[in-house]
């Protein structure tokens, strides 16, 4: 049984509306019409914590075995497969030598420091390890496309963290960039990859912005969409977890972050991190983690604010209500009174605490 | 002749690590156990500000991202002198009890599972289910396409004595896809309170940041139920089947029989208490747990930082190069002595402790209806064993706990970064006991260290030679096929290591030693 088109409709729908009505998914349930051939992906991990893995693994609709029986061909993924040892690495030799297409999917940092010991995977006829390091130059050169999947084999993400031990770098500073699509996000989202797959093997390279990262969901700020954002224009700010407002004070990063967490939610649909009383962390942003000064909760630099220029790329984005120009006046006004209005509270010795 | 055999990587685990077996007469005489991965997770927190290390350490592990968030909160609750709300502690249960309900279920089915179920028997499949006659449809198209690697990612495997009864098979197949959506729902427990998985952002010092309402007490209530009826109608019958299919399986891979545990499921919000009982079971004797007794030796792990500290003064220097050294892996110690941790520790802890009556009874009747005693428990069986009983006793105490939440009521404690400070948090992750070590300065870290199960499973020699826990467990292991070793890998999975493993097979019959690839 194939996927068919009503099938993906109904996937889609599963995924939220407004995401029907997008030129590109009409595009892919017709094209799974014409029941193309499964193409073989081979799953490679790195420096990662296989979150991105068990990710993916949440995908609702497709479902799991839908991806592995009617989209694509699993060949190689060390969480999944029976094999082990040489008959898995077999695989990937063979994968080497044969002239089949297939996409490469990296999970995970690599690690270059000391020629790449600090990962590796299989030996070889000597007895030597094999270094994730090599492994992502040969299969990327012989692969068709590389997937980029999650914050690590993205950007570097925490392996590449100041002080960056073991010198961890992203996917596109080991092969050329050019076949490489980025799916940021600590970790990836389902429906990121499984769009994506469906995309490459129907139509090719899907419209990429200039991180690489497909526009069809990394269009978009967390800010630009969230559902407290109307606290944000207020100058209503959450000053501890669990308060339910806008959390900037609180060190958000969805004036940072690109991603589509407030249009289809986390683990089908039930929750995100903002509606469930957390800032967002900017997991798919380049700066996540990233150096010792840039704490998790930390503000965005305040001083920068007014004026922007921290934000100014993204000022534009922040909304078809108010101009670049009047959102730093907003965000200035409104953190100021928050600022003075805590100031107050403190003084009058009120808890700020739950 | 003599062999040696290599297993590179081994798969259907978390991580990259790899272990050298030496075979004598079809039975494993010696084994080295090397994690191949290195990241420096404990450098990378060095100067950050304390209240990043709940997400930072979640990123160790995607599968137990929680277990590592409790443990990092726990030592900053202990650091700021902070502690949860009735609400903070119990919604914290919640999700570590989700965490637990998804990986044990994942790992029987999806990790373990290809051990033992024979996949090709699909071919056999007569009924209706269409997911099944999918399945079936598309193993017959790849294996008629006479691809090397037709059937990806089920075939190839080892050739082994998998199940042979069809209806056994057929039935564990519909199971193996059935949990995909069974861990799926585990997910989403957590993500209810957790705001996203893997890696939540909800837990916080002093308590959580998701409030508490009915209606996401009854959505956590609608799919905990859910998982209940899977446990008890699939899980545990499908484990016990195993266990009928492979009697020979309780006398293997024994190891040696010293248990730690940490406890879980805080009952009060001290946390002094916890429904898990914690302690330490050495050469047969359960003693009271204290974490000062608990070393990482360095000799054998490819470190240049000084051996046999605590972790409040762990040192994490790598040296990849470092003479005698095949790991990535610490060797932790426990008054000297390795430990394993895990389901079988934490459950054969709480029944020895006399605590818990529904445990005992749970863990008496179930070897009773085996024909097995005590010491069936140790063995990679024994493990399964455990880890199906412990979701059962879990998912029903979870149901209590659930309920006992206020909707309104606070859900977190006010908390101050202080200047100085230091604190450990000790939980249980769902491989094993689990804890973390913070000393702060000028509000930042100045040391973290984290003792992971895997630390104590699956880590190398100590400082005197004596094996890690898995290497021990490996020791008399029949291997029938040195190129075809699936007795090797399941002692291995049974332990459900969290980190990516290679086995290399000896087998010192002379002095020479030849090389055979494992098909």
């Amino acid at each position: 049984m194939r996927l068919t088109r009503r099938d993906f409709l109904k996937a889609a729908g599963g995924l939220g509306a407004a995401m029907l009505t997008s030129p590109f998914l009409t595009k892919v349930a017709e094209a799974l019409e014409k029941g193309n051939k499964n193409i073989p992906v081979i799953w490679i991990q790195g420096q990662t914590d296989a979150g991105c893995s068990e990710s993916i693994l949440n995908t609702v609709q497709p479902t799991v075995v839908d991806i592995v029986t009617d989209i694509i061909s699993l060949k190689f993924h060390q969480t999944v497969m029976a094999a082990s040892g040489h008959q898995c690495i077999d695989v990937l030799h063979e994968a080497l030598k044969s002239n089949e297409k297939f996409i490469l999917v990296v999970e995970g940092a690599v690690p270059v420091k000391d020629d790449g010991i600090y990962c590796t995977i299989g030996e070889d006829d000597t007895g030597k390890p094999i270094t994730f390091l090599k492994w992502v130059k040969d299969l990327g050169e012989k692969a068709m496309y590389v997937v980029a999947l999650g914050t690590c084999a993205t950007w570097g993400g925490i392996p590449a963290a100041e002080p960056n031990p073991t010198g961890a770098k992203p996917v596109t500073a080991i092969i050329d960039p050019k076949k490489v699509v980025n799916l940021p996000g600590c970790p990836a989202r389902p429906h990121h990859l499984v769009g994506l797959l469906a995309h490459l093997k129907l139509f090719g390279m899907p419209e990429l912005d200039s991180k690489r990262r497909p526009m069809v969901f990394f269009a978009r700020l967390i800010h630009d969409n969230c559902e407290m954002r109307p606290f944000f224009e207020k100058g209503d700010f959450a000053k501890t977890f669990a308060e339910k407002k806008c959390m900037y004070l609180l060190g958000c990063k969805g004036p940072i972050t690109y991603n589509d967490c407030p249009n289809y939610q986390w683990n089908s649909g039930l929750n995100w991190p903002i509606r469930g009383g957390s800032p967002c962390i900017g997991c798919a942003a380049e700066s996540f983690i990233g150096s010792t000064g840039n704490g998790i909760y930390m503000r965005l630099p305040e001083a920068k604010v007014p004026g922007i220029p921290g934000l100014k790329v993204k000022a534009d984005k922040f909304g078809t209500v108010v101009g670049a120009a009047t959102v730093g006046g907003i965000i200035a006004h409104a953190v100021g009174r928050a600022l003075s209005s805590k100031k107050k509270k403190e003084e009058n010795k009120e808890s700020k605490g739950e | 002749m003599a062999k040696k055999v290599v297993i590179d990587p081994i798969t259907r685990i978390e991580g990259h690590y790899s272990i050298e077996i030496e075979v004598e007469g079809g039975r494993i005489k010696d084994a080295w156990a090397r994690g191949d991965m290195f990241r420096g997770w404990e450098i990378i927190l060095k100067g950050r500000d304390p209240q990043d290390a709940v997400n930072v350490t979640q990123r160790i592990c995607g599968v137990c991202p929680v277990a590592h968030a409790m443990a990092s909160v726990k030592a900053l609750d202990s650091a700021f002198k902070v502690t949860p709300p009735d609400n903070g502690r119990i919604i914290r249960n919640l999700m570590a009890a989700g965490n637990l309900l998804h990986s044990h279920i994942l790992h029987f089915y999806h990790l373990v599972a290809l051990d033992f179920v024979d996949i090709t028997a699909i071919l056999e499949y007569k009924g209706n289910d269409p997911t099944m006659n999918n399945i079936k449809e598309w193993v017959k198209k790849e294996v008629s396409t006479g691809s090397k690697t037709a059937g990806a990612p089920f075939l190839p495997r080892y050739k082994g004595d998998y199940i042979k009864d069809k209806e056994l098979n057929l039935t564990a197949i519909n199971h193996y896809v059935k949990a995909f959506e069974i861990a799926r729902t585990a997910q989403e427990m957590i993500a209810i309170w957790g705001g996203k998985m893997p890696h939540v952002t909800g837990i916080v010092p002093g308590g959580v940041a998701e409030t508490v309402t009915a209606e996401r007490i009854a959505s956590y209530l609608y799919r905990l139920r859910k998982i209940k009826e899977f446990i008890d109608a699939c899980y545990i019958p499908d484990v016990i089947a195993v266990a009928k299919a492979y009697p020979q399986w309780f006398k293997i891979g024994a190891g040696y029989k010293n248990l730690l545990a940490y406890g879980i499921f805080e009952l009060n919000n001290e946390g002094t208490e916890t429904y898990h009982i914690p302690g330490a079971f050495i050469e047969g004797k359960l003693e009271t747990l204290d974490q000062k007794n608990i070393k990482e030796e360095v000799f054998y792990a490819k470190y240049s930082s000084p051996t046999g500290l605590h972790p409040f003064e762990g040192e994490t220097t790598p040296d990849p190069k470092k003479p005698n050294a095949y790991t990535w892996v610490k060797a932790a110690r426990y008054n000297t002595k390795p430990m394993e941790v895990g389901p079988l520790a934490r459950m054969a802890i709480t029944h020895l402790s006399g605590k818990r009556p529904e445990v005992s009874n749970l863990v008496t009747n179930t070897l009773k209806s085996l024909n097995a005693d005590v010491s069936a428990l140790f063995s990679v069986l024994g493990r399964h064993a455990c880890r199906a009983l412990e979701l059962k006793i879990v998912a029903e105490q979870t149901e209590k706990w659930l309920l006992e939440l206020k909707p309104g009521q606070p859900v977190n404690n006010h908390y101050e970064v202080p200047k100085e400070s230091e604190g450990f948090g000790l939980t249980e992750a769902q491989r094993g006991a689990l804890g973390h070590w913070i000393k702060i300065k000028d509000h930042k870290i100045e040391r973290y260290q984290c003792v992971v199960p895997s630390t104590w499973n699956c880590g190398p020699r100590d400082d005197k030679g004596v094996r890690g826990v898995i290497e021990e467990a490996l020791i008399g292991t029949p291997i029938a096929d040195p190129e075809n070793p699936i007795e090797a890998v399941r002692v291995v999975r049974s332990f459900d290591p969290c980190l990516a493993c290679a086995i290399h097979v000896i087998t010192p019959e002379s002095n020479e030693v030849k090389t055979f690839r494992v098909a």
